[in-house]
């Protein structure tokens, strides 16, 4: 028996001549953050599209919660919550008719509706508004409201298409503790937030899954899996963690003056594959094993041209850093 | 010395009652890269609006590039270049016709000067492609163009590489740093902290007040004085909750599959700061397992969030 909640195998998705998906396959365990992460283009939203059946894929199968997206759409449907790039909400309905009209869509009844919705409220912090008309909701504010439409339906599966886009730290900081909280809190010897069972199936230890799309590696690294896409495919995908250890040992960070000259000395040198500008530093990757030898050759060499290092050692890589580096090992 | 390209003294704007800028005082220096920071509501944009001479201070005033922000808006605008996500390309033309186009706005009819501006945003060879068929880093950089064509001393930008993947925000930094060399000054205001980090220094605003402005290293040491620790712990709701009470402990944060805790910094030599051992003996005696404990890097995030509360 498997516990994939997602199970999508060879996804294709052509829009006349343009492959936006081309071979994707997809497996998300139950009480999963994963990251879709690419840039715009890539075929995030697209294949986001594909999971929740709102398109049909030219090729491959999807199945979530073990029903066949193509076979039973409205079981399979019944199990995802879904909160798009641009969440339709009506400014003029407050927050709570708001939640009843995603609810009352989706079948339920104002005895199931009611209390839930009051619980998913206190949950993402919107109980004191919930007679405001959502047209008079801050940013953040719209896009948790945009969550508890969302989670109305006691969903499985939780799909967030760039939830982010355009809000501060501070606002996506909040947003993620509550995704976080959402995908924990469902282990067996802690409260269920949303009533008995947390809506689970009999049986089902596993909590909700999560997949979210991004193009920033901020919200990348605090997921719990990663698939970095590209022209339509998964070029990688792996944990935060180690994805950055595949370039362990191979990131220097650079500093000192002029930066200019040490961009170029870096440059220079054989071992080094890429060298990018941060602000007040520069980051170096070597060659694998190449570290010792490149931080000794290139202090001498900086030296030599006049320029001084304040900083010249080895750093843990940044997920931005494996990106680049996936990123040309990947051109076809 | 040079002259300093941004000069802001005790820069106020009142709306009624409400303070949007409290007092802010700065200075740029040319071809610095700056990131102007802040969550929404904090006085970014009423600084920046001020900055371009669309909007009258309060109280305080300030020179761009010589020239007052009030009195001599005109210069200034003529001076500046403003690049927004929000900024409308012509879908329907190509990336020279848009060009052209702006050009024109500006007074700009050499086409030497057109052609010049396309090459350094490298969208030469894309003359006559419909900018409708651009990839969003396309045109990221034909925007950036269109702020470009009049060769500004000044560049404003807004986010400007909002939804590209690091490989194409590279590149764009790659110009940025390159303009900023021959002397251009750019002021980029962005939410995203994969932008900021780009940015030689950093200012961060809330509540119309500008709480710090530095270097991104130099931030990372002065404001997050503790040390970051990655906790991976189960259940990771009731480590949040334990380690959240703990003395010594500034702020506990989920980062997906573990917690990330920073501590206070020790006040004395012998009240040691919160330690790895520390924690896991105190998440251990609540029944807490602890997998594993491991030293992090602070990040711009944990600056903004330090000082954002």
């Amino acid at each position: 028996m498997t516990n994939y909640l997602v199970q999508a195998s060879n996804l294709h998705k052509n829009f006349g001549s343009v492959h936006a998906v081309n071979g994707v396959d997809l497996n998300v365990k139950s009480g999963e953050i994963y990251g879709l992460v690419g840039s715009d283009g890539a075929g995030k939203t697209t294949t986001m599209r594909l999971l929740v059946g709102a398109l049909l894929p030219t090729q491959g199968e999807v199945s979530i919660c073990g029903y066949d997206l193509q076979t039973h759409v409205e079981l399979a449907r019944s199990t995802i919550g879904y909160l798009s790039q641009r969440f339709s909400m009506y400014e003029d309905l407050t927050v709570l008719e708001n939640i009843r009209f995603f609810a009352e869509i989706r079948g339920l009844s104002s005895s199931e509706w009611l209390p839930r919705s009051m619980e998913i409220l206190e949950f993402v912090g919107l109980s004191n508004f919930k007679d405001r008309r959502a047209g008079q909701l801050s940013g953040g504010m719209k896009q948790k409201l945009g969550l508890a439409s969302a989670l109305v339906t006691r969903p499985r599966l939780l799909l967030l298409d760039e939830p982010t886009t355009g809000v501060d730290p501070v606002t996506r900081q909040d947003f993620w503790q509550l995704v976080i909280k959402l995908v924990s809190q469902s282990i067996p010897d802690s409260p269920p937030i949303f009533g008995e069972n947390g809506g689970m199936p009999e049986g089902q230890g596993g909590g909700v899954s999560v997949i979210i799309s991004t193009p920033y590696m901020d919200e990348a690294s605090r997921c719990h899996r990663v698939g970095f896409m590209k022209a339509g495919k998964i070029i990688a995908e792996d944990t935060p963690s180690n994805l950055r250890a595949r370039l362990n040992g191979r990131v220097l960070e650079l500093r000192g003056n002029p930066i200019n000259t040490l961009r170029h000395a870096a440059h220079q040198d054989q071992d080094v594959e890429d060298v990018a500008a941060f602000g007040d530093k520069l980051h170096v990757r070597i060659r694998e094993g190449k570290s010792d030898l490149v931080i000794k050759r290139l202090s001498d060499q900086i030296k030599s041209v006049g320029a001084t290092i304040t900083e010249l050692r080895v750093i843990p890589p940044a997920l931005e850093d494996v990106f680049i580096a996936l990123s040309e090992s990947n051109h076809d | 010395m040079t002259e300093p390209v941004i000069v802001v003294e005790n820069l106020t704007r009142k709306f009624g009652n409400f303070v949007a800028v409290d007092h802010i005082n700065f200075e740029v220096q040319p071809g610095e890269v700056i990131g102007y920071l802040g969550p929404n509501g904090s006085g970014k944009t009423t600084t920046i609006r001020m900055l371009l001479g669309l909007l009258k201070p309060s109280d305080g005033k300030a020179t761009v590039l010589g020239y007052d922000v009030f009195k001599q808006s005109e210069e200034i605008r003529m001076r500046v270049g403003y690049m927004s996500q929000k900024f409308a390309i012509y879908d329907d033309l190509t990336t020279l016709e848009n060009l052209t186009f702006y050009g024109g706005v500006y007074g700009i009819n050499d086409k030497a000067r057109i052609q010049h501006t396309l090459e350094l945003v490298g969208l030469n060879g894309h003359e006559n492609t419909l900018t409708s068929s651009l990839s969003t880093g396309w045109r990221q950089r034909l925007s950036l163009g269109i702020a470009l064509v009049h060769e500004p001393k000044l560049l404003f930008l807004d986010e400007p590489t909002s939804g590209v993947d690091p490989t194409a925000r590279r590149l764009f930094w790659d110009l940025i740093y390159q303009l900023a060399e021959s002397g251009v000054t750019i002021l980029v205001t962005t939410h995203y902290m994969d932008e900021a980090e780009y940015c030689e220094r950093v200012a961060v605003m809330r509540d119309g007040k500008l709480l710090a402005m530095d270097t991104p290293t130099n931030l990372k040491k002065s404001i997050i004085t503790g040390d970051v620790w990655e906790v991976f712990a189960h259940p990771l709701e009731k480590g949040l909750e334990v380690l959240t009470a703990m003395d010594g402990v500034e702020r506990v944060g989920l980062a997906g599959d573990h917690l990330r805790v920073i501590s206070s910094r020790a006040r004395t030599e012998q009240s040691r700061s919160v330690g790895k051992d520390t924690m896991q003996s105190l998440l251990s005696e609540k029944g807490i397992s602890v997998e594993k404990i491991e030293r992090g890097e602070p990040t711009l995030e944990d600056v903004f969030l330090s000082l954002a509360r």
